[in-house]
C-alpha cells in the first residue's frame, strides 16, 4: 500500500457518499474520511519505520509529465491535518440537514481529495491540477448552502473564486516557463535548475501572486471576510482550517526551493506585508459586528504571522511557520465551530444579539474559552509554541518586526476577550440557549485534546517535520 | 524521592482545581472547600521539606522533564529548579494560599459556584507554583500567563456584572503589554546567549566580559522590566489593579495582594545578573519605583472604598519595593514582599470580613463603630495596619526602613518620595481604620442589627497573619539578617543590606518613626478629634477631586491609546476594506471591459475572419521557416 491509496479512497468515497442518498450520505462520508485518518496513520507509521511510501508513474510521456506523490515528514503532517480536520468537520455537521446532503457530502469528501493530492504532488503539473480542482467543491458549497443574501452571496462567492483562480494562473505560467528549462515537472528537477537572478524575480512574483492570494496575505484579502461570513459553517471551517494552508505550504514547497535568491533579496518586503497583515487584521477585528467576519479578521491576523515566519527563511521560521499552521487549523475550527453552535440556537451571527450564554450553558462557555485562549496563545496551548518560535524567528530578522507582529498579543486579547465577553458573559437575556450535545462536546473535547497535548509535548510533530525542514532549508541556502 | 516530592508540590493544587471543575458540583460545597484547601496545604508541607533540604546542604535542586520547544539554536526544557529563592517565596504562596483559602471555604459559602471558585483558586496556585519554580524563562512565562488568566477568570467571577467583566478584561490586557515586553526581552536573551535557563545564562553572563558593552543587554532588561510593571502594577501599567478589586475579596488578597503581583519582584530578583550589568535600566526602576509608590499613595489618601484603599496601597507598596531593586537590593525588595505579603492579606481578608459583616458594603462613609462588634477583625487590622504604617518593632518598620535605609545612601530625592509615601501610607491606613471601626456606626438599622464577628474559618486565617505581620521582621533584623544570609549564595551582591547599624542609621529609623506617627497624628485630628466623614461623591472639590479621580490617568489612556485604535479600527473597516474591495473589481470591470471590445470583432463578418486566419498561418510560416 502507498500513499496513492488514500486519494483513490477519498475519490472513492466521494462517488460512494453520493450514491448512498440523503439518508447516508453523512454517514458514509465520515466513514471515508475516518478511513483516509487510519491510512494516514499507517502511511506515518511506515514512514517512521523507514520504509517509503512515495508513489510515482509517467502519466503523459511527452509532455513529460508523471503522476508523483511525495510522503515527508512535511506533506505527512498536511496529510495528517487535512484527514483529521475534515473529519471533525464531518462530524461537527452532524447536528445541521442539508437539502441535497448527498452532494454536499460528496462536495466535502472531493475537497479532502483535492486538497490531499495538492499537499502529495511531487510534479507541478499534478499539484497544479489539485489546487485548481479544490476551489470547485467549496466553490460550490458556499454557493448553494451558504448563509444570507443570496445575491451578496454570489457576489461575494463568485469574487472569491475568480480572485482565487485569476492569482493561480500566474503560478501556471510560471510552471511552463520551469518546464521550458526544466523539460520536466517534478519538484525535484524544479529545485536543481539554476535560474538567473531576473527569472528568480519573476517566477517568485507569479508564485506570490497565487499564495498571496489564498493565504491571504494584505492586501490581497478582501475575498476572504464575507466568503467566511456567507459559507455554511462546513465551508468556513474547511477554507480556514485546511484550504489556506495549502498556500501556505506551497510557499515553504515550491516558492521558496524553487528562487531562493529572489526570496533573500525581497525578504524584508514579503515579511513586512505579512507583518502588515498581522495588525492590520487584528485592528480591523476590533470592529466588527459580525462574529464569523471578528474570527476571519483574526485568522487574516494569525496566517500574516506565519506567513512571516516562513518567508524569514530560517528554520525557526519554517518550523514555527508548520506547527502554527497545524495548530491554528484546529483553533480556527473549533472557533468557527462555537459560532455555528450559537447560530443553530439564535439564528444569528451579529455578536450584538448575543450574551447571557454562559449562565446558561457553562460547559460550553468553558470549552469555547479553552479554544479562544489557544488561539491568542496562551503558553501551554500549542498556538504559544508555534507563535512563540514565529516570533523568535522574526526577532532574529529584525527587532521591529519582533514588535510589531508581536502586538498581536494585545489585539489579539482585546478582540477575542471583549468578543467572548459580549457574547457569552452578563445577564440572561430573553433568548434560551439550549444547552449543547454530546456530539457538539465531543468536538470541542478532541479539539482542546489536540491544543493542550500538543502544546505541552511537540516533540512528535517536531520530530516529523524537522528533517523535511532541514532539506528545504539547505536548500534555500545552496545559492 | 526528591523529584517526585517535587512533582507533588506543582501539581497537587492542579489535582484540586480538575477535582473542583469535573467533580466539585456533584461532591457539594464542603468537599470542595476541603480537597481546595488540602491541595494547597500538600504544596505547603512539600515546600516545607525543600526548605530544610536546601537550609541543610545548600544546593539547589534540579528537575528536567522534557524537550518542550526546540529551536535551530537551542532547546527550552520543562525544567524546574529549587533553589533559595523560589522556595522561599513557595512557602509564603503555599502557606498564605492554603490561609486564604480556609478564609474562602466560609466567605464563598453562600455562593452558588463555589466549586468554581476554588478551582480557580487552585488554578491560580498551581501557576503561581510554576512562574515561581519554573528553571527558565519560557516556564515563568508559563506561569506567568496562567496566574494573569486565573485572574481575570477571578475578577471577572461573577460574571454577569458587565462592570467586572470590563475590569477582568482591562486586567488581562494591560499584563499582555507588560507580556509582549517580557517576550521581548527573552528574545533578546535568547539570542545573545542561546539558552533561556537561569542557570546556563548567569554562567555566561558572569563568564563574559565582552557582553557589558552590548547595549543589547539593556535593552533586554528594560523589556523585562516593562514585563514587571504589567504584572506588578507599576507606572505606566498600575490602572488595572485598583480595578481589580472587583472580584472577591479572598481574590485581591491572595492574588492582588499577597502573590501575584509580587511576580514582578521575583523575576527581577531572579535575573539580577542581567539588571546588574545595566546601571541606567536599574535608575528607571528606581525612579518608577518611588514614582509610583508615591502617585498611588496620594491616590489612596481620598478613597472611600475600603477594598480600593487597600489597592492603591499595595500599588504604592510595590513601587517601594522596586525602588529597592533599582539600587540593587534584592534581598531587601524580597523582605518587603515577605511582610507585606503578611500585613497586606492580612488587612484584605479583614476587610473582607467587614464587607461580609456589612453584607456587601463596601464605601467606609457607611461604616463606623465596628470595633466593638467585630473585635478579632478590628485587632488583627489594627496590627497589620501599624504594620505597614512602619511602627516598631512590626515587621513593616524593618523592611520598609531597610528600603528607605537603601534609597537615602542611593539618592536623596528618591529617599525623600519614598519617605512622603510613608507618611501618606500611615494617613490613609489610620484614616481606613478610623472611618471603618471607630465612630458611630453610619450603615442602615438593618445592617446594625445584624453586625456580627466573622465565623472562625475567617478569623483564625486573620490571627495567624496578625502574628506573622508583627513578627515577621525577625527574618531580617538590621545587622544580623538571616534573609540577607540565606540568599547570599543566589545573590551575588549580598553584602548591600548589610548596614553596620551606625549613627545615620539611627537617625534615619527614628525620622521614618516620626513620619509614621505624623501621619497617624494627621489622621488622628481629622477624623477623631474632628469626627469628620468624608463628603459625597459631588462634593469632592479641588486636588481632592483630582485625587479621587485618579489624575484622570484612566481617562487619559482611553483618549490617547483606546480610542485611536477604535477609530482606526473604524476607518479601516469602512474605507480600507472597501477600497482593496473595489480594486479587485476593477480588475474584473477591465477584464470585462476587455471582452466587451473582444466581442465586437466577433461580428459575424467573414472577411475579417479570413483576413485574421491568413495573418495568423503566415506568423507561423514565417516564425518556423525564418527563426
Amino acid at each position: 500500500m502507498n500513499v496513492s491509496f488514500i486519494l483513490i479512497l477519498l475519490l472513492f468515497g466521494t462517488f460512494a457518499t453520493y450514491l448512498a442518498g440523503d439518508k447516508f450520505a453523512k454517514t458514509v462520508a465520515l466513514f471515508f474520511s475516518l478511513a483516509s485518518v487510519a491510512g494516514s496513520i499507517f502511511i506515518l507509521n511506515q514512514h517512521n519505520a523507514g520504509i517509503d511510501e512515495s508513489f510515482m508513474i509517467n502519466w503523459i510521456s511527452n509532455p513529460n509529465i508523471y503522476i508523483a506523490l511525495k510522503v515527508d515528514g512535511l506533506s505527512l503532517a498536511m496529510l495528517l491535518l487535512t484527514t483529521v480536520l475534515t473529519s471533525l468537520i464531518l462530524f461537527s455537521s452532524f447536528g445541521n440537514n442539508y437539502n441535497n446532503s448527498k452532494s454536499f457530502y460528496a462536495l466535502v469528501l472531493f475537497m479532502s481529495f483535492a486538497m490531499v493530492g495538492t499537499f502529495l504532488s511531487a510534479d507541478a503539473f499534478l499539484y497544479y491540477i489539485f489546487w485548481e480542482l479544490a476551489l470547485i467543491p467549496i466553490y460550490f458549497i458556499a454557493l448553494i448552502w451558504g448563509n444570507g443574501d443570496a445575491d451578496e452571496r454570489k457576489r461575494a462567492i463568485v469574487k472569491f473564486f475568480i480572485y482565487t483562480l485569476a492569482g493561480s494562473l500566474f503560478m501556471l505560467v510560471a510552471f511552463i516557463y520551469l518546464f521550458q528549462k526544466a523539460g520536466s515537472l517534478l519538484i525535484g528537477d524544479l529545485y536543481a535548475i539554476r535560474l538567473t537572478e531576473n527569472e528568480q524575480f519573476w517566477i517568485f512574483a507569479a508564485f506570490f501572486l497565487a499564495y498571496a492570494i489564498k493565504i491571504p496575505i494584505f492586501p490581497f484579502h478582501t475575498w476572504q471576510a464575507n466568503t467566511y461570513q456567507m459559507s455554511p459553517s462546513v465551508g468556513t471551517m474547511l477554507l480556514s482550517g485546511i484550504m489556506l494552508k495549502m498556500g501556505l505550504y506551497s510557499v515553504i514547497r515550491w516558492q521558496l526551493p524553487i528562487a531562493p535568491l529572489a526570496a533573500k533579496t525581497y525578504m524584508d518586503i514579503f515579511i513586512l506585508l505579512s507583518v502588515i497583515g498581522v495588525v492590520y487584521g487584528s485592528i480591523v477585528a476590533l470592529k466588527q459586528r459580525n462574529l464569523k467576519k471578528l474570527l476571519a479578521y483574526s485568522s487574516l491576523a494569525h496566517v500574516g504571522l506565519i506567513a512571516a515566519g516562513a518567508y524569514s527563511l530560517s528554520f525557526d521560521g519554517l518550523r514555527g511557520a508548520v506547527l502554527q499552521m497545524i495548530a491554528h487549523g484546529f483553533v480556527v475550527v473549533g472557533l468557527f465551530f462555537a459560532a455555528e453552535i450559537i447560530e443553530r440556537r439564535f439564528q444569528t451571527q451579529e455578536i450584538s444579539e448575543m450574551g447571557g450564554i454562559r449562565i446558561q450553558d457553562n460547559k460550553f462557555a468553558s470549552m469555547f474559552m479553552i479554544v479562544m485562549l489557544a488561539s491568542v496563545a496562551l503558553p501551554s496551548t500549542f498556538n504559544f509554541i508555534g507563535e512563540f518560535t514565529l516570533l523568535y524567528s522574526l526577532y532574529n530578522v529584525n527587532i521591529w518586526f519582533a514588535v510589531i507582529a508581536g502586538t498581536t498579543i494585545i489585539l489579539g486579547a482585546v478582540y477575542m476577550l471583549k468578543m467572548f465577553q459580549h457574547v457569552m458573559l452578563g445577564e440572561q437575556t430573553d433568548k434560551v440557549f439550549k444547552g449543547i450535545t454530546i456530539q457538539e462536546s465531543v468536538v470541542f473535547v478532541i479539539i482542546i485534546a489536540v491544543l493542550l497535548f500538543f502544546g505541552l509535548y511537540p516533540k512528535p510533530i517536531n520530530d516529523l517535520i524537522t528533517p523535511a525542514l532541514q532539506d528545504i532549508v539547505t536548500k534555500i541556502n545552496k545559492l | 524521592m526528591e523529584k517526585n516530592l517535587a512533582l507533588v508540590l506543582l501539581l497537587a493544587p492542579l489535582c484540586g482545581f480538575l477535582f473542583n471543575v469535573f467533580l466539585g458540583k456533584k461532591a457539594g460545597k464542603g468537599i470542595v472547600g476541603i480537597v481546595g484547601t488540602l491541595s494547597i496545604l500538600v504544596s505547603f508541607v512539600a515546600s516545607m521539606y525543600f526548605f530544610s533540604l536546601i537550609q541543610s546542604t545548600g544546593k539547589p535542586f534540579q528537575v528536567d522533564l522534557f524537550k518542550w520547544i526546540t529551536l535551530e539554536k537551542f532547546n527550552v526544557n520543562f525544567s524546574f529548579l529549587l533553589d533559595q529563592l523560589s522556595v522561599l517565596w513557595l512557602m509564603f504562596v503555599t502557606g498564605i494560599g492554603t490561609l486564604i483559602h480556609m478564609y474562602s471555604i466560609s466567605y464563598m459559602h453562600d455562593d452558588e459556584n463555589m466549586h468554581k471558585f476554588f478551582a480557580y483558586l487552585n488554578l491560580f496556585v498551581f501557576f503561581m507554583i510554576t512562574l515561581v519554580m519554573g528553571g527558565n524563562l519560557l516556564i515563568l512565562f508559563i506561569g506567568w500567563e496562567g496566574v494573569g488568566l486565573c485572574s481575570y477568570l477571578l475578577i471577572g467571577f461573577w460574571y454577569k456584572n458587565q462592570d467586572y467583566n470590563d475590569a477582568a478584561k482591562k486586567a488581562f490586557i494591560m499584563n499582555r503589554v507588560g507580556d509582549l515586553g517580557l517576550l521581548i526581552g527573552l528574545f533578546i536573551l535568547g539570542y545573545l546567549f542561546n539558552t533561556l535557563d537561569y542557570a546556563t545564562l548567569k554562567t555566561a553572563i558572569l563568564s563574559n566580559s565582552d557582553i557589558l558593552s552590548n547595549p543589547l543587554v539593556g535593552i533586554a532588561a528594560l523589556c523585562l522590566f516593562i514585563g514587571a510593571t504589567g504584572k506588578s502594577a507599576q507606572i505606566p501599567l498600575y490602572t488595572w489593579l485598583p480595578d481589580a478589586m472587583a472580584g472577591p475579596t479572598p481574590v485581591s488578597a491572595l492574588i492582588h495582594a499577597a502573590t501575584m503581583v509580587t511576580a514582578g519582584i521575583f523575576m527581577v530578583t531572579r535575573m539580577h545578573f542581567v539588571f546588574d550589568l545595566a546601571p541606567y535600566v536599574q535608575d528607571v526602576i528606581a525612579v518608577i519605583g518611588a514614582a509610583t509608590a508615591i502617585l498611588a499613595a496620594s491616590i489612596g489618601l481620598v478613597q472611600n472604598d475600603i477594598k480600593k484603599v487597600l489597592a492603591y496601597s499595595t500599588v504604592s507598596q510595590l513601587g517601594l519595593m522596586f525602588l529597592a531593586l533599582g539600587f540593587g537590593a534584592y534581598e531587601v525588595a524580597v523582605f518587603h514582599v515577605i511582610t507585606h505579603a503578611f500585613f497586606k492579606a492580612c488587612l484584605f481578608l479583614g476587610s473582607g470580613s467587614v464587607i461580609h459583616g456589612l453584607h456587601g458594603e463596601q464605601d467606609m462613609r457607611n461604616m463606623g463603630g465596628l470595633r466593638k462588634a467585630m473585635p478579632i477583625t478590628f485587632w488583627t487590622m489594627m496590627i497589620s495596619t501599624l504594620a505597614i504604617s512602619g511602627i516598631f518593632p512590626l515587621s513593616g518598620f524593618w523592611s520598609k526602613d531597610e528600603i528607605l535605609m537603601t534609597a537615602f545612601h542611593g539618592n536623596i530625592v528618591l529617599w525623600v518620595v519614598g519617605s512622603i509615601a510613608s507618611i501618606m501610607t500611615a494617613f490613609y491606613m489610620f484614616r481606613l481604620m478610623y472611618l471603618t471601626f471607630f465612630g458611630e456606626f453610619r450603615g442602615t438599622e438593618e445592617q446594625k442589627h445584624h453586625l456580627h464577628e466573622s465565623p472562625s474559618l475567617i478569623t483564625i486565617p486573620l490571627i495567624i497573619l496578625a502574628i506573622l505581620a508583627a513578627i515577621g521582621g525577625l527574618i531580617s533584623l538590621p545587622g544580623n539578617s538571616w534573609l540577607n544570609h540565606y540568599l547570599a549564595p543566589l545573590l551575588s551582591k549580598g553584602e548591600h543590606a548589610a548596614h553596620h547599624l551606625g549613627t545615620t542609621e539611627y537617625v534615619l529609623m527614628a525620622v521614618a518613626t516620626v513620619g509614621a506617627l505624623l501621619g497617624i497624628g494627621l489622621a488622628y485630628s481629622k477624623y477623631i478629634k474632628n469626627g469628620e466623614v468624608p463628603p459625597q461623591d459631588s462634593e469632592i472639590k479641588g486636588i481632592a477631586k483630582t485625587l479621587y479621580n485618579k489624575y484622570y490617568v484612566d481617562e487619559a489612556y482611553e483618549t490617547l491609546f483606546v480610542n485611536p485604535i477604535y477609530r482606526l479600527s473604524h476607518f479601516f473597516r469602512n474605507y480600507f476594506e472597501v477600497f482593496f474591495s473595489e480594486v479587485v473589481f476593477a480588475f474584473g470591470k477591465i477584464a470585462n471591459a476587455i471582452a466587451i471590445q473582444g466581442k465586437s470583432i466577433q461580428n459575424g463578418n467573414i472577411g475579417l475572419y479570413l483576413f485574421a486566419f491568413v495573418l495568423g498561418v503566415s506568423s507561423i510560416l514565417i516564425y518556423l521557416f525564418l527563426v
